[in-house]
């Protein structure tokens, strides 16, 4: 295959990650991946270098909108941040010693528990209970709601910085910004809003992949070639994708159709990973 | 509330010349070695030319890919610098628990720069 060819076919699947990505909120890590290594046999250590950029920038390009909406809890994404960086520089070392099969297997399985999250119902149920370490760090807020602002209550702040390292780490290594999971972290652990979480989980993917990827970056995992189609492609999905969001109310169709693509992939992933065929 | 206006569009405009950075970069690319093959089934390392400490020469010899690479390393670089306005900023509201907690996130960035190269 020409460099010609190899980037136009990136480029329209870069933008189909993109676009099904922000549809869904899972991101296009999810697509590209499979799609480098699956489809064009690239080999698994590029792959997560330009999904990981990818990340970032879709996580920079979206998170400007919610920032200035105020939704976004800014101290809470930065103090969480401490967890997801060190997971994340630990994942990106861990990745050189880790066998290419076994990374495929482990991200199919990521892959498989994120379509879950996904698909399962979101409460915007408001916590009002009080915790010590959630006042001491000024981690409650409130975010804007039609006709007025809604306050709500943060709780078991250890449990939910736990749960972030382990996020970083699994970034750290797939090249994903793990947003289902640090959502699990916020909604589930810290029982913050669901509208909250979201975006203030998107507002964190940016700098937790920086730290992963200052690390790549320095191992050639980050190739031009692969990452300049990527990166052009999932951003201009990304675009289309919100465009479409404001158009219709809901996307729940999409959503399952995402859900059982990413199911497919997952399971191709993992069953290339057992033969060692990634 | 300004500084967040201010980080909203620090990241957006971070994304988009970045973005227009690796695209020209492409073009470069795609016109000098679009008829050759490509061979990424296996884990080569990385190339000389866009190792940090030759990339800006790479540039200035006008290497599409180290052009890219320019431009891929202002998108890492966005979320960074957004981290730096939040410290002002918390500083500027005399919030120093959370201004120290934000330099606290971007000196794990920085230590993951400077330990980061391959053993």
């Amino acid at each position: 295959m020409t460099v010609l060819t190899f980037t136009l076919i990136l480029l329209a699947g870069a933008y189909a990650a993109g676009l099904l990505g922000s549809l869904t909120g899972l991101g296009g890590g999810f697509v590209v991946i499979p799609l480098l290594t699956l489809a064009l046999g690239v080999d698994i250590h590029y792959a997560i270098g330009a999904s990981l950029v990818s990340a970032i920038a879709t996580s920079s390009g979206s998170a400007a909108a919610y920032v200035k909406e105020g939704i976004t809890n800014m101290r809470l994404g930065i103090f969480l941040e401490i967890a997801t960086t060190i997971g994340a520089f630990t994942g990106a070392v861990l990745a050189a010693f880790i066998p290419a099969h076994f990374i495929a297997i482990l991200f199919g399985t990521v892959l498989i528990f994120s379509a879950i999250i996904s698909l399962k119902k979101k409460s915007n149920e408001v916590n009002l209970k009080k915790s010590y370490l959630a006042d001491k760090l000024k981690l409650d807020g409130h975010y804007p709601e039609a006709g007025g602002f809604i306050a709500y209550r943060v709780i078991n702040v250890a449990g939910g910085f736990c749960m972030m390292i382990v996020a970083g780490i699994i970034s750290g290594i797939l090249g994903i910004g793990s947003g289902a999971l640090k959502v699990v972290a916020m909604d589930g652990v810290m029982r913050i809003p669901f509208k909250v979480s979201t975006t203030t989980s998107n507002f964190m993917i940016g700098v937790t992949a920086a730290a992963s990827a200052v690390v790549y970056l320095q191992r050639g995992y980050i190739d031009p070639g692969i990452c300049m189609p990527v990166v052009i492609g999932v951003v201009l999905g990304a675009l289309s994708g919100s465009r479409i969001l404001v158009r219709t109310a809901s996307a729940a169709w999409l959503k399952y159709l995402f859900a059982g693509i990413i199911l497919v992939l997952a399971i191709q992933m993992i069953y290339n990973g057992i033969l060692g065929r990634v | 509330m300004r500084i967040q206006v201010i980080i909203g569009q620090l990241l957006r405009i971070g994304v988009f010349t970045s973005i227009g950075i690796a695209f020209l970069g492409g073009i470069i690319y795609l016109t000098r070695h679009g008829h050759e093959v490509v061979d990424y089934a296996t884990f080569k390392g990385i190339p000389d030319y866009v190792k940090p400490s030759n990339i800006f020469t790479s540039v200035f010899e006008l290497r599409g890919r180290a052009i890219i690479q320019v431009g891929i390393m202002l998108l890492i670089a966005t979320p960074v610098v957004r981290l730096i306005f939040s410290a002002i900023g918390f500083a500027a509201e005399k919030d120093y628990r959370y201004a120290a907690i934000t330099v606290l996130v971007l000196g794990i960035i920085l230590f993951s720069m400077l330990t980061g190269k391959a053993g």
